[in-house]
């Protein structure tokens, strides 16, 4: 029986082997890391499947610190983070790391609030006190203050956050310690911190599950998920002072805006960045590759899909929830790309 | 578990060391299968002893009663993961073992054959059920459940004790404790059921022809001699509920706390692991997540330990009901 079930399947693997011969067998690419941009990223090596036959790209979302541990030792070929990598973990990669930023994503602050039907308008003061615990109450003077209008219950805030360690936690954390001093010094930003108040949810989807069924709560989520499933979300206030929907429009004025400052290593954060019309709570999304590839075949299909990802790839990033690079940062990479050696 | 009493129960027809050659090269095969049981044991429990190294040189033993977990300032106790994983197996084995247990009971004992057979076919079908699917119910329908009606019901009723105070938020100790409870019970249930359909019949005709009752029959003929065997499937449940994942994480509200109610957030040890493995991306938090593991390992071992000197105790005065 059970050789039976084994010859089974060893037949289809013979044949499938014979049926390609190791000539004409693609080169595989893979890489690792984040999770947070798997979607985009598994639609682009799909895509770009399509155009070039001479390679296939394997990507594993094990999460950015895994990315960067597995990229570091070398058991793949490019690396996925969504936050920077540190100076001290650049030291340990045995050569030269690129970041080239892919993609935006956004974060929103989705709410339930039984009996508020439009949009709410936060400050950034608000925000960072109802995460930190000072906030508590839904009618509370600081969020008050801008939804004049809005009869806000007078409720206590039920705060969720993500449990497991992501970059959307990240992203938000980097923007609170930005927006509330208090909360750099207490509580700081990283994939995972130590929150002060508020229930954990696992991923976006135990974060929306909470939101969605407890009255009363407030969660981040990733746009594209709050999107595709229809919470409200609120207008955040940006360094200019405006209440700003989060868009891809406004995501990626965000990143323009961070464009003045960015540094040639692209290793930047763009939350609250100054400038009109930006939504304040976004941030890149990296691939690392090393400068000084090994193998001439590898290396070359990676500058190519590099190339295409940022000229013909970047269209299916808005219908997927994550927002375009805007043309600046595109043509910063487009030089970086030539620092890249493959050996002939 | 089974196998202890059937071994005392064989006693010296026990097979001795024999001299044909194929029955020693059989001895010799089992017994490398279950040296290498142990070794895997050991190896585990050693590599998770390595790769821990810097959290446990940086905190030493006060790992083990530090609350803080604050993976942005490099501090990390293990109290609040301690707590949650003990508080939720408890509660689940308070809840399954008498549901698994009246279960195992009348399947073996009162129900028609044919209703039994296809009952104990539905709880073992609970046991192939995947976790993610517990958590993703636990979620949806559990969660508002409990927080709509349980846990009001509860504080309503029961509010005078610590356990049952304060907001009900649904996502917590309860409903974790809930969920493992469901999860557990096909160990138990399954397991007791064959061991009390091992009971000979002659224990119970002996009990009824003294003029038992049914009840009685069960409590002083069947009941002791499938004892140890009982024991065993609630000891397999512990160590599942000790060391469940997904399930527990998407329903226990992933707060390192200790708190006293059980309508309160908290976490679990294997909860964190699988939270927050994936991003941790310095090396002294990665240890100090493989330290919690290496604590989960300690603790599963410890109260195995402990079941086990408990159940050699509990087996002793049952000697004289044994043949």
């Amino acid at each position: 029986m059970i050789l039976k079930s084994l010859r089974m399947l060893l037949v289809p693997a013979a044949l499938f082997t014979v049926a390609l011969p190791a000539s004409a067998r693609p080169a595989l690419v893979n890489g690792a890391g984040a999770t947070f941009p798997y979607p985009i990223y598994s639609k682009w090596f799909a895509e770009y499947a399509k155009t070039d036959d001479k390679v296939n790209f394997n990507y594993q979302s094990i999460g950015s610190g895994g990315g960067i541990r597995q990229v570091t030792a070398g058991t793949v070929d490019f690396g996925a983070t969504d936050g920077p990598m540190s100076d001290d973990q650049l030291k340990q990669a045995p050569g030269e790391l690129i970041h080239f930023p892919t993609v935006l994503g956004g974060v929103v602050a989705v709410y339930n609030v039984p009996g508020v039907t439009g949009t709410l308008n936060l400050s950034q003061k608000a925000l960072a006190g109802i995460f930190i615990g000072r906030v508590t109450k839904w009618n509370d003077a600081a969020i008050a203050s801008a939804n004049s209008g809005v009869s806000l219950p007078p409720n206590d805030i039920i705060v969720v956050h993500r449990s497991d360690g992501s970059g959307t936690t990240f992203i938000w954390t980097d923007f609170l310690s930005k927006a509330s001093p208090e909360w750099s010094k207490q509580v700081g930003k990283g994939t995972s911190v130590n929150w002060p108040v508020g229930l954990g949810g696992k991923g976006n989807e135990g974060v929306t599950g909470l939101v969605k069924q407890t009255p009363h709560s407030i969660g981040y989520v990733e746009l594209g998920y709050a999107q595709h499933n229809k919470i409200p979300f609120a207008k955040i206030e940006n360094a200019a002072g405006e209440y700003v929907d989060c868009s891809q429009e406004s995501v990626t004025k965000a990143a323009a805006a961070a464009v003045a400052t960015m540094p040639a290593d692209f290793r930047v954060s763009i939350t609250n960045p100054a400038g009109s019309g930006v939504y304040p709570i976004a941030s890149f999304t990296w691939l690392l590759v090393y400068r000084q590839q090994k193998e001439a075949v590898k290396g070359a299909a990676l500058v190519r899909f590099l190339r295409w990802m940022l000229r013909d790839g970047q269209r299916f990033a808005g219908p997927l929830g994550y927002a375009p690079l805007p043309p600046e940062v595109i043509s910063l990479e487009e030089t970086a790309i030539e620092k890249i050696n493959v050996p002939s | 578990m089974r196998r202890s009493t059937s071994r005392r129960d064989r006693g010296s027809d026990r097979p001795r060391r024999s001299r044909n050659p194929s029955d020693r090269l059989f001895r010799g095969a089992t017994l490398g299968f279950a040296l290498a049981i142990l070794g895997l044991a050991l190896l585990v429990a050693w590599q998770l002893f390595i790769h821990s190294k810097l959290s446990r040189e940086q905190f030493g033993w006060s790992f083990l009663w530090t609350q803080t977990w604050d993976p942005v300032a490099g501090q990390f106790g293990a109290l609040p993961f301690i707590y949650g994983t003990l508080v939720t197996s408890v509660l689940a084995l308070v809840i399954a073992v008498p549901l698994g247990l009246g279960t195992a009971l009348f399947l073996a004992e009162l129900a028609p054959p044919r209703l039994s057979q296809w009952l104990a076919f539905m709880v073992e079908l609970l046991a192939a059920i995947p976790s993610v699917i517990y958590g993703l119910v636990g979620i949806f329908i559990v969660v508002p459940w409990v927080r709509v009606h349980l846990e009001p019901a509860l504080s309503g009723t029961l509010g005078f004790l610590p356990l049952f105070r304060g907001a009900p938020y649904g996502v917590g100790f309860l409903t974790a404790g809930l969920i493992l409870a469901v999860m557990v019970v096909p160990f138990i249930t399954s397991v007791s059921r064959e061991v009390l359909l091992a009971v000979p019949r002659v224990q119970r005709e002996a009990a009824l022809a003294l003029g038992a009752t049914r009840w009685e029959m069960l409590r002083m003929a069947v009941l002791p001699y499938a004892r140890s065997g009982i024991a065993g499937s609630i000891l397999l449940a512990l160590a599942r509920a000790l060391g469940e994942t997904m399930a527990v994480t998407m329903v226990i509200g992933n707060k390192p706390q200790i708190a006293a109610s059980l309508f309160e957030p908290g976490y679990t040890m294997p909860a964190v692991l699988a939270n927050e493995f994936t991003e941790a991306t310095d090396d002294l938090y990665l240890h100090a997540l493989i330290e919690i593991g290496l604590v989960l390992f300690v603790v599963t071992v410890l109260i195995n330990g402990i079941a086990r000197l408990m159940l050699m105790r509990l087996a002793v005065p049952a000697g004289p009901v044994k043949r």
